[in-house]
């Protein structure tokens, strides 16, 4: 049956430029955090690969093992990216457990995920040790892995931090998130590869920096310049870069049209802001972002796309 | 540059037969005439067993308003009524000839003068075109005299010369070498519909063509060619009046018609000049025959009714690793059972494809990645679709749509997963389309 040609996309290939992608953060954090961003980068993405491997051939029982669409290593290496670098050994492990196991397979693995896995476990850890996941190294430590040395993430004081630090990555904190200009950097090479579209980043930094400005300007008692500033200061500090370049943009878990991946982007945005400003976590980019994939069901039913020859139905 | 508005791909374009002159097919031994070459009736057998043709003669009537009649393209002898495998994959009813030659009837003017000028009133063109079974050349071969006797009035003519297809180079040499005829031949459409605007859309990636076709239309007032964006599927009908005038075709029941567009293929085009102007009825067709490992990709002017292992014969062979021949082009051409399928009004080209080429990617889960929606030229989401017709949720199926799917396959060419998307969603059309006939019956 037709069609009897195929394009030649697939899987694998959205998968490896994804890595790509990461590359420039991913050794931007070596260069910051030395040997801890290796061996933690090591450890979560090989325990993320045997886990599925592990599940698909002994719980699931699958006949065709699916860890060569590198779709694990993708989940890998993001979930390392939201560590700090002097995570121990076997929180990393649990960490990868919980993102493989519950966050991915117990839905029937790739594609039927309602959650990012790697956020799922993240927020686990989060939860499970609060103390070790908010304490970050201070970067150029290069030989340091647990003993390294730690400070606040910057987002606990953002008022007092450098703009060009927070954008250029000379920074503690989880890391793949510190540099803003790298993880801009792996936006572009998605973009060109066509492996996402523009769409859900972009809201969520324009709806970031808007609900931001706005909240602080309700507040009161600061110059707008200064307001404008501090909001800028919020997109290029904590997981935002990450979280929507990288996280957000996960095909499974975000909205199937255009239409609906703006209002994703969007009420991300809102709602981060809402965390960092009037919760309790310095940092809202995970539960953010999880919270909204919960309402992409939702989102998918009200926006179709526009058919043709005929006005957008609800 | 002109192009549709909702999504497309780009499918390698392969013109690997692009620029060849046509050459002439020598005539089959046998010559099989389905009766069935078009949409609507099949046609009707008015000869019998033992009976003598000739080049022309009409073999089967129409079977209705909308069928076309069918005419020998060789002489000879009836040989049986019976039936054969045709180009979809059934037994149908067929008429054999045995060919004893190339006799043709007196009537047809076989000169090579072109024909410019006819007193022919509209009603007479478009009855000629019925008595001579002009059906659609692109593919569909929705009878001819049926579009152009529209229930509104119309006021523009779009012919399609978009051959948006990877591969097909028919209808590019049918322009290169009959220009003039079928200006004429659009000139003749245009005055059985009434109207006095007519473009010629031509895909950018024939630029000789449209060079050529914007030569000659200055002595047509009227008829202007418009280039378009090489983009799938633009020789869709729906996609092509969307391009050229910026009009969008409602589901059916509604026709082109009714946005005031009348479209034809340019082969058709062609045919029109014949019948109208040198009286000769549909029975031979220009069919392309290609394929990556085809040792002599060409253009091939064939009598309808000849074997297709004829055509690939005269082009070389058939490589030893063909795994598949389609008839048509690869996004929308069907595989054929056998290369005995004779050649018919709608056989637009013979493509082989090589036993790696055929074989199909291994299938994935749906990672939802939305290029399947974003690739729809209609706006559907076909990973929806597809997966409400695996399931059989054929309500849930007709509220999104399914029956609005033209089969174009773009989904499916696009989707990382190699999902069998277009195949799930043609048997929903089928299931969902029963349905809403059975609930119009009972009305």
């Amino acid at each position: 049956m037709s069609p009897h040609v195929h394009g030649g996309d697939s899987v694998k290939r959205n998968m490896r430029w994804v890595i790509a992608a990461m590359m420039p953060a991913l050794l931007w954090s070596f260069y910051s955090f030395g040997l801890g961003a290796v061996v933690v980068t090591l450890t979560s993405v090989v325990s993320c690969v045997v886990f599925e491997w592990v599940i698909n051939k002994f719980i699931l029982r699958n006949p065709r093992n699916t860890i060569a669409d590198l779709s694990a290593v993708v989940t890998g290496l993001l979930l390392a990216f939201n560590l700090p670098s002097n995570l121990p050994l076997y929180i990393i492990i649990v960490g990868a457990l919980f993102a493989i196991g519950v966050g991915k397979m117990t839905f029937g693995g790739l594609g039927n995920n309602p959650f990012n896995p790697a956020l799922v476990g993240r927020v686990f850890l989060l939860i499970s040790f609060p103390v070790k996941m908010t304490s970050w190294p201070v970067p150029h430590q290069m030989s340091a892995y647990t003993d390294a040395v730690t400070a606040a993430t910057p987002l606990a004081d953002l008022g007092n931090a450098n703009l060009a630090d927070l954008f250029f990555g000379n920074i503690g904190g989880s890391m793949g998130e510190v540099s803003a200009l790298l993880l801009l950097a792996g936006f572009l090479i998605l973009l060109c590869s066509k492996v996402i579209s523009w769409h859900i980043p972009i809201s969520i930094f324009v709806s970031a920096f808007c609900f931001s400005v706005l909240f602080y300007a309700i507040r009161g008692g600061m110059p707008f310049a200064d307001i404008c500033m501090l909001s800028l200061k919020h997109l290029c500090a904590g997981g935002i870069m990450l979280g929507a370049i990288f996280m957000a943009t996960d095909y499974v878990t975000s909205p199937m049209t255009h239409k609906g991946m703006l209002i994703y982007g969007v009420l991300i945005g809102f709602l981060v802001i809402c965390i960092r400003l009037f919760g309790n976590y310095p940092e809202g980019m995970s539960f953010a972002i999880l919270i909204m994939n919960a309402f992409v069901p939702l989102i998918n039913n009200a926006c179709k796309p526009k058919r043709f020859a005929k006005e957008v139905k609800k | 540059m002109k192009t549709f508005r909702i999504g497309g791909v780009h499918p390698e374009e392969n013109k690997l037969s692009a620029g060849k002159k046509i050459e002439v097919m020598e005539l089959p031994r046998q010559a099989v005439f389905p009766l069935s070459q078009h949409i609507g009736a099949p046609a009707v057998p008015c000869v019998a067993k033992g009976d003598v043709v000739k080049v022309g003669t009409k073999i089967a009537d129409a079977g209705g308003f909308v069928s076309a009649p069918i005419h020998s393209s060789v002489s000879g002898k009836v040989l049986k009524i019976d039936t054969a495998i045709d180009a979809s994959g059934y037994r149908k009813p067929v008429i054999v000839i045995d060919v004893d030659g190339d006799k043709w009837e007196p009537s047809i003017d076989r000169s090579e003068d072109i024909v410019r000028e006819t007193s022919l009133e509209p009603k007479e063109i478009v009855a000629r075109i019925q008595e001579c079974g002009i059906v659609g050349m692109g593919g569909a071969c929705f009878p001819c005299h049926v579009k152009l006797s529209p229930r509104t009035p119309v006021d523009v003519v779009i012919i399609n010369a978009v051959e948006c297809e990877p591969y097909l180079t028919a209808d590019h040499s049918l322009m290169l070498e009959k220009p003039e005829q079928i200006l004429i031949g659009v000139q003749l459409i245009m005055k059985a519909v009434n109207v006095q605007k007519a473009f010629i859309a031509i895909e950018n990636n024939k630029p000789d063509a449209i060079a050529l076709m914007k030569e000659k239309t200055a002595a047509f007032p009227g008829i202007e060619v418009c280039p378009l964006k090489v983009k799938y599927p633009q020789g869709g009908e729906k996609q092509l009046i969307d391009a050229v005038v910026n009009r969008q075709v409602p589901n059916p029941p509604a026709l082109p018609a009714d946005v005031g567009a009348i479209v034809q293929n340019v082969g058709t085009a062609y045919a029109i000049y014949e019948a109208v102007m040198k009286n000769k009825p549909l029975f031979e067709r220009v069919v392309t025959v290609t394929g990556k490992s085809v040792a002599n990709p060409m253009n091939l002017l064939t009598r309808m009714g000849t074997p297709m292992s004829q055509l690939i014969e005269r082009a070389g062979g058939m490589p030893e690793d063909t795994g598949k021949i389609i008839g048509g082009g690869p996004m929308m051409g069907k595989a054929l059972l056998t290369a005995e399928v004779p050649v018919c009004k709608g056989s637009s080209g013979i493509l082989l494809m090589t036993e790696k080429e055929a074989g199909r990617g291994e299938e994935m889960p749906c990672i939802r990645c939305s290029k399947c929606v974003s690739a729809c030229p209609m706006g559907l989401e076909p990973y929806l679709l597809a997966k409400q017709s695996e399931r059989s949720m054929w309500d849930e199926a007709e509220v999104n749509e399914i029956m609005t799917c033209i089969e174009c396959g773009s989904c499916q060419f696009t989707c990382p997963s190699n999902r069998p998307l277009l195949d799930w969603i043609r048997q929903g059309k089928g299931t969902v389309g029963g349905i809403i006939r059975a609930r119009a019956a009972k009305k």
